[in-house]
Order: structure tokens, then sequence, then C-alpha cells
């Protein structure tokens, strides 16, 4: 069969054509859905981001009309968008906004949606593509796939392409993980499936492959060979707020180590990708996931938060919060060392730490490089020569940083380090779109390179799931750490030789 | 939610009679000042833009560049031409933020205003040159024409802003973009106005079956702004350029209601063209665009609320026609938005502009 020849239109636009969709919404009167995606959906609206023809149906249990749906969508996005609506491209979006309420196991669910979805096929005069997204309790999303499958709604046809994207958690096991991947994958081809990691839609996170591999200065350094140590940080200021039901469940572990530490991790030691499709890209950070061992028990550490001062009010410890069970052994702090046994990472440590109520709110990495072999220099009067770093941030402020050792000013030879920044608050005009608008878009396009392929999800939980069920098996009391502090001292322990925690 | 414009902190400078050494040096001072006053200061490093305006308009250009929000330049150096003016007065203003979080940080922006005499214009690289931030692009608008500032501007900018719709001369605008494309990257205002239109007329004919259906337009008619003929042109040259029509220039009636028409000769099907000034529009750009194909199927986008306003038809032999109507979203982006675009547009390099420039060149005769 010969192939379309390209669209000669195309070239050079910023937005390039996505194939007429509806997008159907289960959970659409979610939190997730009411924060991020009818915001997202209404920002790609309002730039003539979206499809040529764009359908919205919201599918959840409560019973209510369809504009009763459109009008909580509206009030949703005035409440939470980045920018103010206007009003007139926010009518346009909503103004055939569909419902169809229901449980997700109910078949007359899924038999009112195919009827919705044909009507709008028939209006449109085409097959339009399908997309749809499972914003709901993780335990729905093999339900939602077989029902999916049942009413024959996710097979591709002729020009209409199926797409389903799934949100985190991916199972909270490896066996409940592969569970999943095996009943998702019975209904539908992997190529269909757009598993949400929203980390990857950060403009910062994707900035690292282009640190990497577009500047020639660095990637020669990026190995065993100068790098000391690399240090990934992702601390929250907060307490758990009111998800004291999914955290007290999750705990620091599953909800950021085994997803979002492990996809930056990953991105920062793979090895260059023959070129950046989705599956290319995908087989490298897979790679390097392969080349991790679960860690041994001296090389992680868990701790819960106590009470403390945090913004200078005294707060509560973990298991004063409301929900948490006064019995609870979930950690609200974990660290991990791993090591990436290939040619290139070979015994160089990577420190993973993650917790709430902690001194700041601040997500980066920190790659250490070893010293200089030789110092010329004394250091007495002054802190000295201090082996380099390359910090990534990703929050507050998004940008990369690096230290280097400079003269202080003065008839001595004395130095101190300094910092060379770049922000990409001063370098670029563009507000970055929400990582949700973009991975929606890609979602509807059909790009799966920011998504998580299954083999990658299961490479994570393999990692993973060892400590998960050593903690789990192990009932001891969990250190606390004082809310707004930098952390347990005791997680100093898993840091080899003379490595230090960075300051958060 | 957007949030309500914050207030702002502000060191100014101001000298008559002064030097564009003088003038860097006070930009120094301010920048140090405000980050040793707070260190969360930091300047802006994105581009110059350089404005070369009548001093009488001035106040008009400087709203402008306000309303363009965040997609602002990181230094903006304004050269006010003042009739009779014979020495330089400057202005340097360095303002963020008045509130700073802890630990955050805030982008300072930097704005000079040079009043010049027109005998300046001639050199006013000379002027210009010390003021702009080395290693970070710059770019050159000039409103209000100074051709001669622009031209003395060329070898130490990149990029020229331009609407080739301000100038009533469309052949003349379309001429002058050409030339100072062959030095620096054109940012055209006119060009970016059709930005949604192209996109949409490229969705249109991305789907796979219907590609085919781009070598059998029969039929192109552009609605515009009386005076953006230079929009409309570059659209079709645009459609020319990608599409390889062999064009040749159209045949203008003046008038209310202008026209412009004409042929392409496509690969397997001719193309009518027509241009047509819509007296009823009353922002520049286009109001619409119909597109006809040999197999009988018209597409027709509409300025509307919301986006545009999309209707098709297809013709049955022996059957009644099928209709579809529909809207493509999309917020209008307004003058101000389209000047940030632009600047925006700036660090950015569109492969297809060039072409169609030289497309509507041939058309515009």
């Amino acid at each position: 069969m010969s192939e379309a020849p390209e669209n000669p239109l195309a070239k050079g636009l910023e937005r390039l054509p996505v194939h007429p969709t509806v997008l159907v919404i289960f959970g659409a009167t979610g939190d997730l859905a009411k924060r991020k995606l009818l915001p997202a959906l209404y920002n790609l609206a309002h730039e003539g981001a979206l499809p040529e023809r764009f359908h919205l149906i919201g599918v959840s249990r409560r019973e209510k009309a369809h504009e009763d749906f459109a009008a909580e969508a509206a009030e949703a996005i005035r409440s939470f968008s980045r920018r103010e609506p206007d009003e007139k491209v926010l009518e346009a979006l909503l103004a055939e906004a569909k419902y169809v309420p229901g449980t997700f196991d109910d078949e007359s669910v899924y038999r009112g949606l195919k009827e919705q979805l044909d009507a709008f096929d028939e209006a449109a005069g085409q097959p339009l593509n399908r997309a749809f997204y499972l914003s709901t309790a993780p335990e729905f999303f093999p339900v939602i796939v077989e029902a999916l499958g049942n009413e024959e709604l996710t097979k591709a046809a002729g020009e209409r392409e199926v797409r389903v994207i799934i949100e985190k958690p991916f199972g909270t096991t490896l066996a409940e993980a592969q569970d999943l991947n095996q009943r998702v994958l019975s209904v539908l081809d992997e190529s269909q499936v757009f598993r949400i990691d929203h980390y990857l839609g950060k403009e910062t996170v994707q900035n690292m492959l282009a640190f990497r591999f577009a500047n020639s200065m660095f990637e020669p350094l990026f190995n065993r060979n100068f790098i000391d140590n690399v240090q990934i940080t992702a601390s929250e200021d907060i307490g758990i707020g009111t998800r004291a039901g999914y955290y007290d469940h999750a705990g620091a572990l599953r909800d950021l180590v085994q997803n979002h530490m492990l996809q930056l991790l990953t991105l920062l030691c793979m090895e260059p990708p023959v070129d950046f499709s989705a599956d290319e890209v995908r087989s490298e950070k897979v790679k390097v996931l392969h080349s991790i061992r679960p860690p041994h028990r001296d090389a992680t550490f868990r701790a819960r938060y106590g009470p403390g001062t945090a913004a200078g009010e005294d707060v509560p410890g973990y298991l004063q919060e409301d929900g948490v069970p006064a019995d609870s052994h979930t950690e609200t702090y974990a660290a991990l060392r791993l090591h990436v046994e290939n040619w290139r990472w070979a015994g160089v440590p990577f420190y993973l730490r993650t917790g709430k109520r902690l001194a700041r709110k601040v997500t980066e990495i920190a790659v250490t490089f070893k010293p200089v072999p030789h110092l010329a220099f004394g250091s007495e009067g002054s802190v000295g020569v201090k082996p380099n770093q390359l910090i990534f941030t990703m929050q507050p402020n998004e940008g990369v940083s690096m230290s280097l050792g400079a003269k202080i000013p003065g008839t001595r030879m004395r130095i101190r380090p300094v910092n060379m920044e770049f922000l990409y608050g001063t370098a670029f005009m563009s507000q970055s779109p929400e990582a949700y608008e973009r991975l929606i878009m890609d979602a509807m396009r059909g790009d799966a390179t920011l998504f998580t392929r299954n083999d990658e999800v299961e490479a994570q939980w393999r990692i993973i799931d060892p400590v998960v069920r050593r903690w789990e098996d192990e009932a001891e009391t969990l250190v606390e750490y004082p809310s707004g502090s930098q952390g347990p001292p005791e997680a100093n322990e898993l840091l080899l030789g003379d490595d230090e925690w960075r300051a958060i | 939610m957007a949030a309500p414009p914050a207030a702002m902190m502000d060191g100014v400078w101001r000298e008559r009679d002064t030097s564009p050494a003088a003038i860097e040096a006070a930009i120094r001072r301010l920048l140090g000042e405000a980050h040793a006053a707070n260190s969360a200061y930091v300047p802006a490093r994105v581009m110059n833009l350089v404005c070369i305006v009548d001093k009488q308009w001035s106040g008009e250009i400087a709203n402008r560049l306000r309303r363009v929000g965040r997609l602002h330049p990181s230094r903006t150096v304004v050269v006010e031409v003042e009739p009779r003016r014979t020495t330089l007065d400057a202005v340097a203003t360095v303002a963020g933020p008045a509130e700073t979080k802890p630990g955050d940080f805030a982008v300072l922006r930097e704005t000079v205003i040079v009043t010049c005499g027109p005998q300046h214009l001639a050199h006013v690289d000379t002027i210009v040159d010390p003021l702009v931030v080395t290693d970070l692009s710059t770019m050159v608008w000039a409103p209000h024409g100074h051709d001669e500032a622009v031209d003395a501007l060329r070898h130490l900018s990149q990029i020229v802003l331009l609407d080739s719709v301000a100038d009533p001369d469309v052949d003349e605008a379309l001429q002058r973009a050409s030339d100072l494309s062959d030095e620096l990257y054109v940012v055209d205002l006119a060009w970016l106005r059709s930005t949604p239109w192209r996109e949409r007329i490229a969705a249109t004919f991305d789907p796979a079956p219907v590609r085919g259906d781009l070598k059998l337009l029969s039929g192109l008619q552009i609605r515009h702004h009386p005076d953006s003929a230079a929009a409309a042109l570059l659209v079709v040259g645009w459609l020319g350029s990608r599409l390889g029509w062999e064009l040749s220039p159209l045949v203008t009636r003046a008038g209310n209601g202008a026209t412009r028409s004409g042929t392409a000769h496509g690969k397997r099907q001719d193309v009518k063209v027509k241009l047509v000034a819509d007296p009823s529009m009353s922002v520049p750009g286009l109001a619409g665009v119909t597109l006809e194909s040999a197999s009988g199927r018209t597409l027709r986008f509409d300025r509307g609320e919301g986006g545009l306003r999309a209707h098709y038809r297809r013709t049955v032999r022996g059957g009644a026609d099928v209709e579809r109507e529909w809207t493509v979203l999309g917020a209008s982006r307004g003058e101000s938005g389209i000047l940030g675009e632009g600047i925006r547009q700036a660090l950015l390099r569109d492969p297809t502009y060039g072409p169609a420039l030289e497309a509507a060149l041939v058309l515009a005769g």
C-alpha cells in the first residue's frame, strides 16, 4: 500500500494539524478534570490548537444534563485556567459538550457513549478520531478499557484512530502493573495506549534532552570519568492536606520515586537516541532502567514528618493529619541510592530523595563533577575550590545553573564558587504551557514520546517493587523528622564516602 | 486566572545633550543598583528591540508595546525622531515587579528612549550600537517609515519587524520586505495575521484521503480589509509556493470592494484566484477564505465569534448537496496580540515566508 504524500501545507506551521477528534473524559467531574484537563482544553482552544473539529464528552457517575455539565466545566475553567477565558471561545468550546452519566462498570454507559460518538461522526460526515482519557481511580482503568472493547469502541477503522490516555498510578506493585498491562493490551495495541507521567510534559524536563544532546560541551563529560555523584530531589514544603485517603496507601516511594524521579534519572542517563521518535527515545530510557538493580536495604531510607514549624506556623505531624490512621506506617520521605550499571555510569551513585513538609519546595537534579586532580591554590582565607556542580531545576525557578571556582577580587589567589545561571523566565518570552496541554495534544496527535511505554512501567516497578514489599513487611517504627526541616539526618547514612545532601 | 497588573519598581536616569556612552553606563549602573537593592532582580536576556519612531507618535508606540504583555523584549531602545533637533536627549529605565517572593527571582526590563534629529538617522547605528546587549539578537522596527535608519542598522541587526499592510502601496511594501530579507530575517505582521487561516487550510487537507484534493483546487477567493491586500497576496503566494503553482500578475480593479483576480496554473488544474476588499472589515487582516475543488467541494472560512466559522458544501450529482457548518475554535489575538506574536516570532524561523513573499511579488506584478 502506498503512503499518502506529506501535507505540503504543514511545513513551517508551529501548530501541526490534528485529525478531528472527540475527547471522552472518564471522571469528568473529578478534581483532575476540573483543575487540569478542562483548563488545558480551554487554553488549547484559545490558541487555536485543537483539531478543526473537536467535541468533548464527559462521563461520570452523577446524573446531570448536558447543559449542567457544560456549565460546571465552564466554571472550572474560569477558576483554574492560566489565562482569563474569552467567553466566546469558552461558549463555543462547550456548546456541544455532552455528558453520559453512570458507573464505569455499567454497560449502558458505553452504549450511550457509542450513540453519542456515532452522532458526532454523522454530523461531521466523517469518522472522527476518539481519545478516551481515564481520569478515574486506578481500579477502573481495566474495567473501562474492557468495556470500551466490548462495545467495539476501541477499534480503529479507516482513517479513524482510537487512543486511550491513562493517568497514574499505573499499578501499585509490579504484579498489579503487569496485570493492568496485560488487561489493557488484551483490548488495545500498545500504540493506542498513552500512559501519562505529567512530569514529562514539563518544558524543563524536555530541556534536559536538548541540554545534553544539543550542546557538545557537556555530553563528553556525562560519564563515570568526570561525574562523582548525582542527586535527584523532589521536596515539598506542604503536608498531605486532604489527600490522606490516597497518600496513606501510596506513600512517597510510589507517589514520586517510582514514576517521576525514575523518569528524570532515565533522561539524565540515557544514550543519545537515533532520532526523537517515540520508540527510539523510550527504548533508550528502558535500557537505563534495565541497568539498575533494586537497591539493597542499606541503600534505602524512609521517614515521616513529625510536628514542626512551617512558614512560622506550628504544623501537625503526619500522624496528626486528618484521616491518617494512628497505626500508619506510610513514609512521607524516601531516599534511595541507585547505581546504573553500564559502561557509561558504572560506579556513580545516584541519590534520589523526596519528602513532604521539608524546608522548601524544589525539584532538581544536581550533577556533581569530580574534583580537579591537583590543586595549585591554597584555601586559606576562603571556602576554597569546590567540585563543579550542574543543576537542572524543574521548580520553582526553572533553569540550569553551574557552579564554578572563581578568584575572589584582591591581592591573594583565593577561590570561591560562583554560579552561572540560565533561567527560563529571563531567556524566553513565552509562558510555558501547562504540562497537560502539551500531553493532551501529543496524545490526540498520536505522538507517544512523552508517554510511558508498557515495558518502561514494568522496568520502573522492577526496581521499586522489592523496596515497597520490604517496607510493607517491616513494621518498624518510622523515624520522624521535624516539619519544615531539611529532612532526617539519618538519611545521610546511605551516602557514600564524603558525599553530602545538597541543602534543600 | 490572570492576575491584575502588579505594582512596578523602576530606576530612572535622564540626561539632556548626552552621549551613547553615558546612556550605556547609566543602564549598567541602574541594573547594578536594582540587584544590590534586591538580589532577586535579574536582567531579562531575550533580545534587543530597536524602534525608530516619530516623536509625536512615540507615546502611541509605547502603549502598543506595553500591551504586548509577557512577550516583551528584554531591552527596548526607542529612537524618537524630532524635527530640527540637533542634540541627543535620553531617558533610561530599568523596571521590575515591586514585590518579590523569597527564593524567587524577578525579571528586569530595560528601556532607553533616545530623542534625536533627522540628521542622526543616516548613522543611527553609532548611537544604537553601544546600547544593545551584546550577543542577544537585535530586531529593528520602524513603524513610521524611516527606511534610511533601518538601512543604517542592518549590519547590527538580525531581524526586522514590519507590517506589509501599513504601506498603502502594496507592491512597494512587498518589494521592501523582499529587499530586507536578503540580509535580515523578516517578521511581517501581515503574514502573522494570516497564521490561523493558513493553519486551517493546512488542517483541511491534512487527512490522507483528502490530501490529493490539493491538486484539484480550482478556485480560491480571499476577502480582506481594504488596506490588507498584501496579507491576501501573501496567502495566495503561500499556497502557490507550497503547491508549485505557476503564477502571473493578478488584474486589479480599484474602487469600493476592489478586487484582484487572475488564474494560477496548478500541475493538474488551473485555479481561479480572486482577492476581494471587504469594506465592512474593521481591523487589518483577512475576513474570509473560500476554496473550491474540481471535485465539487467548497470550503469557506469566515471570521466568527469564538473562532472561524467553517462552511462545507459538496455537490452531489443527481442528489441534494451535502452542507455542514461548524466553528473552528480560537480567540482573536487583537492587534496587540499580533505585535506580541511578532516579537516572539523574532527568535524563530519560518521557512515558508520567503517563498510566499516572492510569489506574492509575482502576483502583485
